[in-house]
């Protein structure tokens, strides 16, 4: 028993960069859940957890990708107020139907962020500076476009995106069947896969942990997450804003984790020159992250836009900053090449838990922003450290 | 006082796994012209980092005596305050600053920290006149040419007083009137009382203005040569320099010759814009299916420069000249396109370019051709893990796994590693720039036994080396570059390391 328990640790410690930010995560929330006694880990709260974290969550998805090829992009809370006001016109004033308005305001997105990508990368004006500009331009172009008034989307399946919930295959009061079959299938295919993976890995000789720490490490991912979706099934099941984000999460992981595009990606962030060397176009990588970053921001306008039934001249505002920090908190290198998106979604749920977690116990907002900061130093500091300590062994 | 200015005892200097150097000696008297020569890595750089506190007491034994008295330098500012200036070949400058603030930078003339500018500008055009160099001092070091940059470090030197300058390899990016402008000033200096010491590997500038000429090789001391005892010449001095005994460290195996031409090139010339010159001149070049060729020459001399303009061109420089593969004329302009055309490069620096040291083995091997093991842009993991591991096992890298990080393998694994990654391409033609550099002597014969595994299947294989017994004993022929140029070429036959150096050194 002893020794598996070593192995534990030494897992534990070996692999701590990785689960650094889970663990920040359950510990704000048991934190904030003891302290509102109970209230932060209710149904509700979660739920609404969920949905006020997914405009964030996709910036972050896209960020993550930004920040792993060295580049930073500013424009993003910007870009997503402006298109998501530019979805509220289009669904009010041309009365065009969700399905459409989505799509085509994606497309918008990419060719905006392919723009930022050619100044980036073809005209060498450093990231920063790009991106500051289309912040305060695409600022402006909200205020143009919206005449500084609210514009409401009159429409309530674009409203839904961001406040409805999946229907549900049969009806009991008080649970939702579709979102505990589909938690129950998603556990069931991570478990399946993990061991398929694992078999696959012995079999070319490759080194994998044992048995113990295996099967612990599957049973407490599986507990964990039958933990949430049963809270959230015994409220109103999944939001359309939760299946978006799985999705947008799922896409972008599968890309970088599985394709060569993603493996481009990570080679230029991790050596722009040895990438180049590869005959990998440096510049055409750049394109693509650009591209897919507007892309991203404009589906988080279209989300932030549908939770408030409205476009907002001040929309958007800081979600930059949000998304960059739950990059960072996610474990994203500055010094690039390092990421993945998954720990960016987690990071923004950090960064969004304090921020639910502190409404709850009425912190002001000046605290509020304080603290905040003082989390993102943290997790960042966290982020060297447990870095040159893997060097130092 | 005794005659001599510096003399530098038993000095050790080891780097993880190298000895740079090993009990050097080496005494310079007062007011000479110094001249110290030495193949690439024989430790002449390292002796005067040491020398100018780069390499700080503690870090090095043996003793430092400097007019009499035994040095402790604890860093640069300790060696320039006795009157020990370096001009490194990278020049030191602010290029958006102007001449006399250049000149002025790190030991400002002021009154309680306030800059007097105007002090600071008369002083500037004393210390140019000194060097007859003939600028405003108000020019911005950017619009100065390489030579007249050269001189502004020189009258910086001076500014601070100087007793004891060292140029390391002052005319290596020079063109012939600057270097001859350059060797005068050098000779007038040593009138004003300036002692120099001067790293050069153009044999005849040295033959032309040394007093004294010590050989480093291997980083010993080989000798010193005095001009007042005997005439200095070239051949005494290469003969030094390339002493070593070639034992059998070079597996060469024969292949039969073939007339099929893999790659030649024309009449190729590479402009670099940030340089502002042509760094390849009107190359002629070719391999033929199963050779070896060697590119011989000294650093600077173009041989990666010429490397980087077949393979893509990655630099981005204006080429002129035509490259035939197989015999048919063909346009390179990307890397991705090199590729396509059955052209490798491993790099001369790993670390640098060659490797992605955060990745593991395994990504660092398929990075190039990732297509290969890939069904509709979704990499097949498996057949990744398959192919490196064969890999691993046919250039027998060592390591534990094959996903441990290319950062923490030894240097000449790494090698293997980046050679790997472009055999997987399935070339034809491999460039290998400095393939054994930084690597201990068995991994060097694996590396050898590799380019002969290569041969044997029918790649061409294209070395450039700076180290003349590898590219002896290991070339069919063998190309010499210098300033740009291809200078000669020879068959491995007819080749020896005199000659090279001849070729290499104008």
């Amino acid at each position: 028993m002893n020794s598996k328990l070593n192995e534990l640790t030494t897992m534990f410690k070996s692999h701590i960069r990785d689960y650094g930010m889970y663990i920040a995560l359950g510990g704000i929330m048991l934190i904030f859940s003891i302290l509102s006694r109970g209230l932060f880990l209710s149904p509700r709260v979660l739920s609404d957890l969920m949905d006020m974290t997914g405009y964030i969550a996709v910036l972050a998805v896209g960020m993550t990708l930004v920040i792993v090829i060295r580049h930073i992009d500013l424009s993003v809370g910007s870009v997503a107020g402006f298109l998501g006001a530019v979805a509220a016109i289009l669904s009010s004033k041309v009365g065009l139907p969700i399905y459409v308005i989505i799509p085509l305001v994606m497309l918008i997105g990419i060719a905006l962020g392919m723009l930022n990508g050619y100044v980036v990368a073809k005209l060498g004006v450093p990231a920063f500076v790009v991106t500051l500009a289309g912040m305060l331009f695409f600022r402006g172009a909200l205020i143009n476009v919206s005449h500084s008034e609210t514009i409401f989307t009159g429409n309530e399946v674009f409203n839904a995106i961001g406040n409805g919930f999946i229907p549900d295959i049969m009806h009991i009061e008080g649970f939702h069947v579709l979102t505990f079959l589909i938690g129950v299938v998603g556990v069931i295919g991570y478990i399946y896969t993990q061991i398929k993976n694992r078999k696959k890995k012995q079999e070319y000789g490759l080194d994998v942990p044992s048995n113990f720490v295996f099967n612990f490490g599957m049973v407490l991912v599986s507990v964990v997450v039958m933990y949430f979706v049963f809270k959230i099934s015994v409220y109103k099941g999944l939001s359309w804003t939760m299946v978006i984000v799985g999705i947008v999460v799922a896409v972008y992981h599968f890309i970088t984790t599985n394709t060569i595009l993603g493996r481009h990606i990570y080679a230029v962030g991790g050596n722009p020159e040895a990438a180049e060397l590869s005959g990998i176009s440096v510049n055409y990588i750049t394109f693509v992250v650009f591209g897919s970053m507007t892309m991203l921001a404009a589906l988080s306008g279209i989300l932030f836009t549908a939770r408030l039934q409205s476009a907002a001249p001040t929309a958007g505002n800081l979600f930059e900053l949000d998304a960059i920090a739950g990059a960072y908190v996610g474990g994203v290198s500055a010094g690039g090449g390092v990421g993945k998106v998954t720990g960016s979604l987690i990071g923004a749920l950090v960064m969004a838990s304090l921020t639910k977690g502190m409404d709850l116990m009425n912190v002001g907002v000046s605290y509020q922003y304080m603290i905040r900061g003082l989390v993102l130093v943290a997790a960042v500091v966290f982020d060297v450290r447990t870095r040159n300590m893997k060097k130092n062994n | 006082m005794t005659d001599n200015i510096l003399e530098m005892r038993n000095i050790t200097k080891e780097f993880p796994g190298v000895k740079a150097l090993d009990n050097v000696n080496f005494t310079v008297k007062r007011g000479e012209i110094h001249c110290l020569v030495g193949e690439n890595g024989a430790g002449k750089s390292t002796l005067m980092k040491v020398l100018g506190g780069v390499y700080s007491y503690g870090n090095y034994e043996g003793d430092i005596v400097f007019n009499d008295e035994v040095m402790r330098f604890a860093r640069i500012n300790d060696s320039e305050n006795q009157g020990i200036s370096i001009i490194y070949q990278e020049l030191a400058l602010i290029p958006y600053m102007s001449v006399y603030e250049n000149i002025y930078l790190g030991h400002e003339i002021h009154k309680n920290k306030i800059i007097n500018w105007n002090e600071t500008r008369n002083q500037a055009k004393k210390m140019l006149e000194k060097v007859k160099l003939d600028v405003n001092p108000d020019v911005k070091i950017k619009d100065l040419g390489v030579g007249k940059q050269q001189l502004v470090e020189i009258a910086k030197a001076l500014s601070k007083d100087v007793s004891l300058l060292i140029l390391d390899e002052p005319t290596s990016a020079l063109n012939e009137d600057d270097s001859e402008n350059l060797l005068e000033l050098i000779m007038e200096l040593k009138n004003l009382g300036v002692t120099c010491i001067m790293i050069s590997h153009k044999l005849k500038e040295v033959t032309a203005i040394a007093d004294t000429v010590t050989v480093l090789r291997d980083g010993q001391t080989i000798c010193s040569l005095y001009k007042e005892k005997e005439e200095i010449i070239e051949k005494d001095i290469i003969k030094y320099m390339v002493g070593r005994e070639i034992d059998d460290i070079f597996p060469k195996i024969e292949v039969e010759k073939s007339d099929e031409i893999k790659l030649e090139v024309k009449n190729l010339t590479s402009y670099d814009r940030k340089l502002a010159r042509n760094v390849v001149k009107n190359v002629d070049f070719k391999i033929h299916k199963g050779e070896i060729v060697g590119i011989a020459g000294i650093m600077g001399a173009g041989r990666t420069e010429f490397a980087h303009s077949i393979f893509g061109n990655y630099k981005n420089y204006d080429i002129t000249g035509e490259i035939y593969i197989n015999n048919e004329l063909v346009k390179i302009p990307t890397t991705k396109d090199a590729i396509a055309k059955g052209l490798a490069y491993v790099s001369e620096d790993r670390k640098g370019n060659g490797l992605i040291l955060i990745d593991d083995i395994k990504q660092n091997i398929t990075i190039s051709n990732l297509k290969s093991i890939a069904e509709k842009l979704v990499v097949n993991k498996n057949e990744e893990i398959k192919v490196v591991n064969e890999f691993v096992k046919s250039l027998s890298i060592k390591t534990p796994s094959i996903e441990q990080e290319v950062n923490n393998l030894s240097g000449g694994n790494q090698q293997k590693v980046a050679i790997a990654k472009w055999l997987f391409v399935e070339p034809q033609i491999l460039i290998l720039d400095e393939p054994t550099r930084g690597i201990d002597v068995g991994a060097k014969y694996e590396i050898y036994t590799i380019m002969n595994k290569l041969v044997e299947s029918g790649l061409s294989v294209i070395m450039i080396s700076s180290e003349l017994p590898e590219v002896l004993g290991m070339s069919d022929r063998i190309y010499v570059m210098a300033e740009g140029k291809m200078t000669g070429v020879l068959d491995a036959n007819e080749a020896t390391q005199e000659k090279i150096m001849k070729m290499a050194t104008l």
